[in-house]
């Protein structure tokens, strides 16, 4: 009863929240719904046993991801009411598409439900909680069958990290920075030259 | 009531990728809000998977939401640093205007 109460209560938030991301005005409170899904979601994946993934969701995204919407939203200085001017023109043909998406996934899904289910690997099968731990079980999956995917994972993020840097980097002119180099290699000769003046001569 | 079971969760995900695509379509302008309903979409798909590998007792799953997660976080980083020179080039973020690659 309190397990069908709470997953009514997760979906209907988390369903609420999407719809708000797309509809509100003000982008940072686009970005906080966004942040209310994703608790919420965190949520349904506790119900379904999956601790650790419901952990991560919320340290990754809510902790990076969103933070970084907000930093970028409030970085940038834009008339978002400009942005809105479109919304009445793109409503039916963005309803239309949605519509038909949806009615796809609902035939996808009662399809799949009259075929019977499917057969899985024992190999990769959840082991009993009084066994391991979900963690554990992630764990030990992770770092034995998957650990080329893992290390791939890693690299990807590398390469991401690096691309934002390499795109966001830039040099500023005018901007007055100590150089080493040119402060070692600096010699008396290139400061200044003595000159010899004859009397009543000037230079 | 009835009891949750699998059909449940897919319909919280299906509703969530719908969300996600509308928003797409409906927000063509805003660029932020575009890469909103790109995580939505991907948040969607992770609740697809978990759900499945509960319901099917299959570990790999959830090893596949981690991979997902890592690759979502990788596009908001890249996606919001092209939005930011993007921004301090043209003064802009409009969708309509991004179209200097057109030949």
């Amino acid at each position: 009863m309190i397990y069908t109460f709470c997953f009514y209560l997760f979906a209907t938030v988390t369903v609420f929240s999407g719809i708000m991301v797309i509809s509100s005005r003000n982008p940072v409170h686009s970005v906080l719904y966004l942040i209310l899904a994703f608790f919420n979601s965190a949520g349904l994946f506790v119900m379904l046993g999956a601790e650790f993934v419901a952990m991560i969701l919320v340290i990754v995204y809510v902790g990076a991801v969103a933070v970084l919407f907000i930093f970028v939203v409030m970085m940038l200085d834009i008339d978002y009411s400009e942005m809105r001017k479109g919304f009445q023109k793109y409503l039916p043909i963005g309803g239309l598409i949605g519509f038909l998406l949806l009615a796809e996934l609902a035939l996808v899904g009662m399809g799949w439900g009259l075929s019977g289910g499917v057969v899985t690997d024992p190999a990769t099968a959840i082991p009993a909680l009084t066994e391991m731990s979900n963690t554990e079980a992630l764990g030990s999956l992770l770092y034995t069958k998957y650990v080329f995917l893992f290390q791939m994972a890693g690299l990807i993020l590398l390469v991401a990290m690096i691309g934002a840097i390499v795109l966001t980097h830039r040099k500023r002119p005018g901007v007055k920075k100590q150089n080493i180099n040119k402060q070692v290699m600096h010699r008396r000769s290139d400061a200044y030259e003595i000159v010899k003046v004859k009397p009543g001569q000037g230079i | 009531m009835m009891e949750i079971g699998l059909a449940h969760y897919l319909t919280v995900a299906a509703m969530l990728f719908t969300i996600g695509i509308f928003g797409i379509f409906l927000n063509r302008k805003n660029v932020i809000i575009i890469l909103m309903s790109v995580e939505l979409i991907l948040l969607s798909v992770n609740i697809n998977f978990v759900a499945f590998s509960s319901y099917l007792h299959d570990m790999v799953g959830q090893v596949f939401t981690m991979f997902i997660l890592t690759v979502a976080a990788g596009e908001a980083a890249i996606g919001l640093a092209i939005l930011v020179i993007y921004f301090r080039n043209r003064g802009s973020i409009a969708v309509e205007d991004i179209h200097l690659m057109k030949g």
